[in-house]
């Protein structure tokens, strides 16, 4: 704890950058993308040779400029985008498209307007086939673990946008599976629902033993979040490097937020990152 | 001047409008009027009589001897009702129309669901659609006696033609409106296409396939009356015409007083039936 963070940096090529970490040796790997290229029917390339482990029980961040690909290599990893070349394998087992072993949390939060808290915290599990008297009680478990007890019958249009998140989120936690995929999770809430709602996810991770994939393009929020920070370039869309932030989170919020580390941290990433954006 | 009875129904909208902000916006107090500004019957019952004044008045001016009083044509309405003219005439005119209606109302959703969730199906369906839509469908109206001669049929098709891709355009619409993140979110957690499309694509275009609906009876009620006026000189229609003809136009407007009241009627069926069916929000 505390020490220098390690930071691999791709300077020339992928090679460098997907080169793995030897702290990461120790950890289990729960998810592999292997040489994904992503091109658009248009002839855009969003994503150009992504490899990334994905450590179990670690929350990893994908960081990055707008239009870098970030979010359609969620999706490829959630088996929404099929790639054009390169395979997603979860515990050595290839994919094909969505599945129980990842649940999706939605940047929008996709919320079925005409149904209560409830019933969409109970729609992950629909395809599941468990009696709806379980769904509900699974539901309720979830809505009170993301501190929504009471909100149950509520409308999503009756929701601040910080509620209508941790109804996603619930819905996402629902189906138990070991990775929770979000996509921009925080950005749709204003800063300070943002900062409660990084707390509470921390919190919550500690409960619910998660394997966690989150894109985000705040600095502040990956390394204040994550295990580790995953760099990614633009157009098209490459592992620019791969950082291990290895924060001290015990103790007081605004102390690990005022941290020379972190906030070394965070200056490090802009660096490399500014070049990108300019 | 049947425009002049039309805003007889039309004038209920925006007092049922004003009636549901006072709603919202009044607590329940023991004032009399207030309570009268809630009730949605009071301002149909205010804007009917505004516009049945509006009308006697009007009449009375004399400036022209083919637009009677409302007063007269109220009397007329009850004494065609009375001797079973009224009654004669629907009887003709119902059979096709309840067969049309039906033909639009399920037709219509059918084919617009199906277009909208089949590709396909839309590019076979559409153009004819979109050209039965824009397309003066009135004026091919006649031909279909060549068809299908004066009959019954014949009214049905025009029922259907002036009905139908209403509602098929905005099922359609209302489909392909569905919000790409939910049909996302119901693929991420792996449900079945038959239950996005009960869980929420349906669910999701409901306000515009009724929207279609409530155009497509209008077409419906439309449809009906030019064919009776145009083709088949039966049931309403024939009524309408032949009351001009002898210059009895108190009965005349009663007749088309009776199909406006009927196709408002109907509207309301309809709306009461949206109400019911997802009234409260739809519980999973």
């Amino acid at each position: 704890m505390g020490r220098r963070p390690v930071v691999w940096r791709g300077v020339k090529g992928m090679k460098d950058a997907t080169m793995t970490p030897s702290t990461l040796h120790d950890l289990d790997v729960i998810l592999k993308t292997e040489d994904i290229g992503v091109e658009y029917e248009n002839g855009t390339v969003a994503l150009d040779g992504v490899s990334l482990d994905i450590p179990e029980g670690q929350l990893t961040a994908l960081l990055g400029p707008s239009g870098c690909g970030k979010t359609t290599l969620l999706k490829v990893i959630a088996g929404l985008v099929t790639p054009n070349r390169g395979t997603v394998t979860v515990r050595d087992t290839a994919i094909d498209g969505p599945g129980r072993d990842r649940a999706l949390v939605f940047q929008d939060f996709a919320l079925l307007p005409w149904a209560t808290v409830l019933d969409n915290v109970a729609f992950g599990l629909r395809a599941s086939g468990v009696p709806r008297k379980v769904r509900h009680e699974t539901a309720r478990h979830y809505i009170s673990e993301v501190g929504l007890s009471g909100f149950e019958d509520k409308y999503p249009h009756e929701l601040s946008g910080g509620m209508r998140q941790r109804t996603g989120l619930a819905r996402a936690l629902c189906v138990q599976s070991d990775i929770l995929m979000m996509d921009e999770p925080f950005s749709a809430v204003d800063e300070q629902m943002r900062r409660k709602l990084q707390e509470d996810l921390l919190e919550l991770l500690k409960v619910e033993r998660k394997t966690v994939i989150f894109v985000t393009h705040s600095i502040e929020e990956a390394v204040y979040l994550a295990d580790q920070v995953v760099i990614l370039s633009g157009r098209p869309g490459k592992i620019a490097s791969i950082v291990r932030p290895d924060i001290d989170r015990k103790g007081d919020v605004d102390v690990i937020r005022r941290q020379p580390h972190y906030v070394e941290l965070v200056d490090e990433i802009w660096g490399s990152l500014r070049r990108y954006v300019e | 001047m049947a425009a002049n009875a039309v805003a007889t129904f039309g004038a209920n909208a925006p007092g049922e409008a004003m009636a549901d902000t006072l709603k919202t916006h009044s607590t329940p107090t023991i004032l009399n009027w207030q309570t009268l500004a809630n009730s949605t019957l009071a301002w149909r019952t205010l804007s009917f009589l505004l516009v049945f004044a509006i009308w006697e008045l009007g009449s009375l001016t004399g400036f022209s001897i083919a637009f009677p009083r409302a007063s007269e044509v109220s009397l007329a309405i009850w004494h065609m009702l009375m001797s079973g003219e009224l009654a004669i005439a629907y009887a003709d005119s119902l059979p096709p129309l309840l067969t049309g209606l039906t033909i639009t109302v399920f037709g219509g959703v059918i084919i617009g669901v199906s277009i909208g969730l089949a590709r396909g199906a839309e590019w076979f369906l559409m153009p004819l659609l979109v050209i039965l839509q824009t397309a003066p469908v009135s004026a091919i109206i006649p031909m279909l006696t060549y068809v299908y001669g004066i009959s019954d049929t014949s009214k049905v098709v025009a029922i259907v033609i002036l009905g139908l891709p209403l509602v098929a355009l905005n099922s359609y619409k209302g489909i392909q409106a569905t919000n790409k993140s939910l049909l996302e979110m119901s693929r991420s957690f792996l449900l079945s296409r038959a239950d996005t499309i009960r869980l929420v694509i349906l669910p999701s275009a409901r306000k515009m396939i009724f929207a279609g609906l409530r155009l497509g009876v209008s077409g419906a009620f439309i449809g009906i009356v030019l064919a009776e006026l145009l083709i088949t000189p039966t049931g309403i229609g024939d009524l309408i015409t032949y009351n001009r003809s002898i210059a009895r136009y108190d009965k005349m407007f009663a007749a088309i007083v009776s199909i406006l009241a009927l196709a408002a009627i109907t509207l309301s069926l309809l709306q009461w039936v949206e109400d019911r069916l997802f009234g409260v929000g739809s519980k999973e």
